[in-house]
C-alpha cells in the first residue's frame, strides 16, 4: 500500500444555479493577461449542451484520454514515438475556433466619431490581431439553450437514447437543463502529465494538485490533446500552456480556491482523501463497466488504523490524516456514494466528482387536475425529465445502475426530512423509501446536513499544506502576476 | 573572398566565434530565462496551413541536417557507399528530395506567417530574420547539390578533413579556400544560424524531448522527500 493525500472535490449539481459566478472569479485572479483571454479554467456548461470547447465530450474528434489497447493503457492521442513524429504538428490539437475567439469593442469610437447622419456603434475588435472581427462564437455560447437543435442536439452524451427520450428532452413544453460546472479535475492518472514530452507537467506529491511547471513547458502541446476533459490550455502568447492551479497559493494559506469561495449555491465541497498510488495503473485498466467501483476501492477509509500507519509510514502529517477524517468528499464518495466521477471511462481517475442533479417533478394530467405521485416510490426518477441513460452516460460510464442509486437516495432524503417537517408525506412511507434506497435515518440526516445547512467549515475542510517544511519563496509571486502569472518575477517576455 | 585573409577571417575566426557564441549564449538563456525556451507554436492559431508547412519543412531540414552530420563523422563509410554509381545516384537525389521538401515547406510556413493575421500577431522582426536566414541557407544549399554534384563524396572527402582540423585546433584552409562561391557562402551562412541561435527562437532546436522516451508515464515532485519505497 502506497498511502497518499489527495485534495479532492465534490460539485453537487441539484445546488448548481448556474450563475457563472465561479468563472469570472477565477478569470478576475488567472486569467486577465495576454494569450489567456480565451481560457476558462472554470466554466459552467448548460446540459444537454455542447460545452466548452465545442464537443470536447467527442473523443472520436479529439482523442484525449487513455485506452485500453492489447490489455495495456495507453494514450488515446498519442504514444511515445508518435510524439517524436507529431512533434512538429500535432494532429488532435484543438485550435481557437474551437474555443472562440477573444475580442473588446472599439469603445473609444463612441467618443471619437465624426458627426454623422447615424448613431456610432462599439464595434467587436479581436483581442488577438486588433482588427474588426464579426463574432462567431464566445464564453457560454450555448448557456441555457437546452432545447436548441443547434447546440443541445449535439450533445455526445445522447448517444445510446431512445427517439421516445429525445423527443422527451427537446419537446417544448418539457424542456430541461442543467448545469456542469468544470474545472480541472487534478486526476490520479492524468493523460496531461503522461502526454508531456518535456516533463514540465507534473503531479504534486503532497496534496495531487497537477500543476505546469512554466519554466520548462516548450509548448509542444501534447497536453492540450491528451486531456479529455479539455482543461489544458495553449497560451498563444507565451508559447506554453497553462491549467487550473486550484488556486494553490489560497489553498496553502488555508483560503478555499476562489471559484470555491464564491460559489453562491454553495454546491462545493473540497477535502483530502487518502487513496492508494500503487493500484492506479491496474485499477484504471478495468473494464470500463466497472471503473465506478475500481476508483472506489483506491480511496482508502482514513478511520483505518492499517491505512493511518501506512500514510504516516509515507510522511503524511497526523493533521492531514486528522482533515482526512473529517473530509467532506469522503463523506460523499465513498461512504454515500452519491457523488460520481464525470466521464471515468476516460480512464484518467478524475478526483472531482459530481452528485446528479434532479429533474424537475413530473406530472401528468387527468381529469382536468395534475396529478404528480403515484403509487410506485421512484416512478419521478425512472421517468426523470432528463433520462436516466443522460445521466449515466456523463457520470457512470453508460451504466445508469450508479445514477439511480443516487438519485433514489438523495429523493429519498427529502422525502424523510419532508416527513419531520412538513408532515404532508407519511413517515412510513418515507422510512420505506429510506430502506429502498439503502439509507438509514442517520445517514439522511447526515447528507441532509451537508446538503443544506452546511457551513463554510463544513464545505471546505482544507488540510494544512505545512510550507513551512517546503522551499521558502523569496520574492513576491504576486509581483507580475497580472502581466505574466502568478510566482513571476521578472516581466513577461515572450521567448525570441 | 578568395585573400588569405578574408579565408581565415571566415573559415577560421567565424567558426570558433560562432560555437563560442553558441555554446555561451544557449547556456547562460537557459539558466538565466528558461522560460523563453519555447517551440513558439502557433499551430493553436492556424491549423490546416501549419500542416503543409511545418511537416515538410522539419522532416526535409532534419534529414539534410543529419545527412551533413553523418558525413562529418562517418566520412569513410560515405565514401565506401559512393564508390557504387547506382548508389551514389540514389544518395544524391534523396538528398535533393529532402532539400526541396525543407524549401516547399520553408516556403508555405513563411507564407502562412504572412498572410493569416492571427499568426502575423505572434510573428516578430527577429523571426522574419531567422525564416529569411533559413531560406538563404536551404536555397544555397540546393543551389550546391544542384550546379556542384556528387556533395556527398566531395564533402567527405575535403570538408569533414576541414571541419576535423577545425575541432583540433589546427586549422587546415586549401580545400575550402579553393572551393567555389556558392559553398563558401553556405558554410558561411551554417556559421552565421550556430552563432545567432542563442539570440533567436532557434534554441527550441536544443530541448528535444529527452527523458520522456524513458520515463515513467506519471510525473510526481515532492517539497519533502517521501519515504523510500522499498
Amino acid at each position: 500500500m502506497d498511502v497518499r493525500s489527495q485534495v479532492s472535490m465534490v460539485f453537487h449539481l441539484d445546488k448548481c444555479i448556474g450563475c457563472h459566478t465561479c468563472s469570472i472569479a477565477c478569470k478576475n485572479i488567472w486569467t486577465d493577461r495576454r494569450g489567456t483571454e480565451y481560457m476558462w479554467w472554470n466554466n459552467v456548461e448548460t446540459k444537454p449542451g455542447t460545452g466548452f470547447p465545442t464537443d470536447w465530450e467527442d473523443q472520436e474528434k479529439y482523442h484525449g484520454g487513455w485506452e485500453v489497447k492489447n490489455g495495456k493503457l495507453g494514450l488515446r492521442s498519442t504514444g511515445k514515438a508518435q510524439t517524436i513524429f507529431n512533434i512538429y504538428h500535432n494532429p488532435s490539437m484543438p485550435t481557437m475556433d474551437d474555443y472562440y475567439e477573444p475580442w473588446t469593442y472599439d469603445y473609444q469610437h463612441l467618443f471619437n466619431a465624426p458627426e454623422g447622419k447615424d448613431q456610432p456603434t462599439a464595434r467587436p475588435i479581436s483581442m488577438v490581431t486588433g482588427e474588426l472581427i464579426q463574432i462567431e462564437a464566445g464564453p457560454n455560447w450555448d448557456d441555457d439553450l437546452g432545447g436548441s437543435p443547434v447546440y443541445a442536439e449535439s450533445d455526445p452524451n445522447l448517444k445510446g437514447l431512445t427517439p421516445d427520450q429525445r423527443a422527451q428532452l427537446f419537446a417544448v413544453e418539457r424542456l430541461v437543463m442543467f448545469y456542469f460546472p468544470r474545472i480541472c479535475n487534478h486526476c490520479l492518472n492524468p493523460a496531461c502529465v503522461a502526454s508531456c514530452p518535456s516533463g514540465a507537467l507534473y503531479k504534486r506529491g503532497e496534496d495531487g494538485i497537477v500543476l505546469v511547471d512554466q519554466e520548462r513547458c516548450r509548448g509542444w502541446r501534447m497536453c492540450v490533446a491528451a486531456c479529455p476533459y479539455k482543461k489544458m490550455f495553449y497560451n498563444w502568447n507565451t508559447g506554453k500552456s497553462e491549467k487550473c492551479i486550484l488556486c494553490f497559493p489560497r489553498v496553502e494559506t488555508g483560503q478555499a480556491p476562489a471559484c470555491f469561495h464564491s460559489c453562491v449555491g454553495r454546491i462545493r465541497y473540497l477535502g483530502v482523501l487518502l487513496y492508494d498510488a500503487s493500484r492506479i495503473e491496474e485499477l484504471a485498466s478495468r473494464p470500463a463497466a466497472e471503473l465506478i467501483e475500481a476508483q472506489r476501492s483506491l480511496i482508502l477509509d482514513p478511520h483505518d488504523p492499517e491505512v493511518i500507519a501506512a500514510a504516516r509510514q509515507n510522511g503524511i502529517h497526523d493533521s492531514v490524516i486528522a482533515s482526512a477524517q473529517r473530509s467532506p468528499v469522503y463523506q460523499f464518495v465513498k461512504v454515500w456514494k452519491i457523488a460520481l466521477p464525470p466521464h471515468i471511462e476516460y480512464r484518467t481517475m478524475p478526483m472531482l466528482f459530481y452528485v446528479p442533479p434532479m429533474s424537475p417533478v413530473m406530472s401528468h394530467q387527468a381529469n382536468g387536475t395534475i396529478h404528480n405521485a403515484s403509487d410506485e416510490l421512484f416512478h419521478d426518477i425512472e421517468a426523470s425529465r432528463v433520462p436516466l441513460q443522460f445521466l449515466a452516460n456523463i457520470f457512470g460510464a453508460g451504466n445508469d445502475a450508479f445514477v439511480r442509486y443516487a438519485l433514489r437516495k438523495q429523493k429519498a432524503v427529502r422525502w424523510h426530512r419532508r416527513a419531520l417537517t412538513v408532515g404532508d408525506v407519511d413517515k412510513a412511507t418515507a422510512d420505506r423509501m429510506l430502506q429502498a434506497a439503502q439509507c438509514s435515518p442517520e445517514e439522511a440526516e447526515a447528507i441532509y446536513r451537508l446538503t443544506s445547512l452546511c457551513t463554510f467549515d463544513d464545505r471546505f475542510v482544507i488540510p494544512p499544506m505545512h510550507r513551512e517544511e517546503a522551499i521558502q519563496m523569496l520574492e513576491d509571486p504576486l509581483e507580475r502576476k497580472q502581466a505574466a502569472g502568478f510566482g513571476f518575477v521578472s516581466g513577461p517576455r515572450r521567448g525570441l | 573572398m578568395t585573400t588569405p585573409f578574408t579565408n581565415s577571417l571566415l573559415f577560421i575566426v567565424f567558426p570558433y566565434l560562432a560555437m563560442f557564441i553558441f555554446f555561451l549564449g544557449t547556456i547562460w538563456r537557459y539558466r538565466q530565462s528558461p522560460f523563453t525556451y519555447s517551440s513558439l507554436s502557433s499551430q493553436f492559431l492556424e491549423n490546416k496551413r501549419h500542416f503543409w508547412g511545418l511537416v515538410p519543412f522539419h522532416y526535409g531540414i532534419l534529414t539534410v541536417l543529419t545527412a551533413h552530420i553523418v558525413a562529418f563523422l562517418l566520412p569513410r563509410q560515405i565514401l565506401r557507399w559512393d564508390s557504387q554509381p547506382f548508389r551514389l545516384h540514389a544518395l544524391e537525389v534523396t538528398g535533393l528530395a529532402f532539400a526541396l521538401l525543407a524549401l516547399v515547406g520553408l516556403l508555405g510556413a513563411m507564407l502562412r506567417r504572412l498572410t493569416n493575421s492571427k499568426v502575423r500577431e505572434v510573428t516578430t522582426t527577429l523571426d522574419w530574420m531567422v525564416l529569411l536566414l533559413l531560406l538563404v541557407q536551404v536555397t544555397t544549399g540546393l543551389c550546391v547539390a544542384i550546379f556542384h554534384p556528387w556533395g556527398s563524396a566531395w564533402f567527405a572527402a575535403g570538408l569533414t578533413p576541414y571541419l576535423w582540423s577545425l575541432v583540433r585546433f589546427n586549422p587546415e584552409l586549401a580545400f575550402v579556400a579553393a572551393a567555389p562561391v556558392l559553398v563558401k557562402l553556405h558554410i558561411v551562412m551554417a556559421y552565421v544560424l550556430i552563432g545567432v541561435t542563442p539570440f533567436t527562437r532557434l534554441v527550441h532546436i536544443l530541448v528535444t524531448p529527452n527523458p520522456y522516451l524513458w520515463r515513467r508515464p506519471q510525473v510526481v515532485r515532492w517539497y519533502r522527500s517521501p519515504r523510500e519505497i522499498a
